[in-house]
């Protein structure tokens, strides 16, 4: 598995815990009510298993099994998928954060311009990649 | 592909069918009155598509296919893999009984039911996370 996929998967392993602590949270006092706020984390709970896991594990698996180039670099130019992966995780925190910082209300769009393009540059990266093996 | 994968990929089936079953029941309240069970299920219908279906395909296939963890235990702990899987489902169920009945008649005990879901899918992703986290290296 290439260094990139493993950053990809781990990062997305820990959204998964991150994600379903939150969750386990607010169903837990959804039965037996010890902390209303905890309701606050609805929004990081869906952004973090949604993005964080399930799209990240994706782009991980993808960089990993997607054919290989026969000339050149292997997986051509991997720098480009790891601006993908800088970027997913600069939206995911900006978006997640964004609650704390009132005065800044321009966050929350920040954060998905920054997961638009992550979808953007990877899509970008990998399109030459979606091919028959051996080509 | 391993017994725990299949039994991972087919309770994933059986949630997807489930799942789009319980949308089809809420989307015939247009055509007449639908039972408070039904129109409560709201929450659990989200939980059985994403967790039920897609993450438990997920935990099967990641079982599966990703890299061995050693060549005398090539997919780590088959302990731990098995209790993942029934933390999940046993959790989720209780959930999907639990969450409507909470709603329908709060205060009446189904609330420790659903505490004890939440705890149960929990440990569930602590258990998949942790049973994964060695096989994610790289070559």
């Amino acid at each position: 598995m290439p260094l990139l996929s493993v950053f990809f998967i781990r990062t997305a392993l820990i959204y998964l815990s991150l994600g379903f602590t939150f969750g386990g949270l607010m169903l837990f006092n959804k039965g037996i009510t010890i902390m209303p706020a905890v309701w606050s984390l609805l929004p990081a709970h869906i952004e973090f298993l949604l993005i964080g896991w399930t799209i990240q594990l994706l782009l991980g698996v993808a960089f990993w099994i997607l054919p290989r180039f026969s000339r050149g670099p292997a997986r051509g130019r991997e720098e480009i998928a790891w601006l993908s992966y800088f970027l997913v995780n600069a939206g995911i925190w900006t978006d997640v954060l964004s609650p704390l910082f009132h005065e800044l209300p321009w966050l929350p769009l920040l954060g998905r311009l920054f997961e638009v393009g992550a979808a953007a540059v990877f899509a970008g990266y990998a399109w030459g990649r979606v091919k028959p093996i051996g080509s | 592909m391993p017994p725990l994968t299949r039994w991972f990929i087919k309770s994933a089936f059986i949630f997807f069918v489930a799942a789009m079953a319980v949308r089809v029941l809420q989307t015939a309240g247009v055509l007449t009155d639908l039972p408070p069970f039904i129109n409560a299920l709201g929450p659990v219908y989200f939980h059985m598509f994403l967790v039920g279906w897609v993450t438990q395909l997920i935990f099967g296939v990641v079982f599966w296919m990703f890299p061995k963890y050693t060549q005398e235990d090539p997919r780590g702990s088959d302990r731990l893999g098995w209790s993942t899987f029934w933390l999940i489902n046993i959790g989720l169920g209780l959930r999907v009984i639990a969450e409507p009945m909470n709603t329908l008649n709060p205060d009446t005990g189904w609330g420790w039911l659903l505490a004890i879901s939440a705890i149960l899918q929990w440990l569930a992703g602590l258990g998949f996370v942790i049973n994964t986290w060695a096989r994610v290296k790289a070559n």
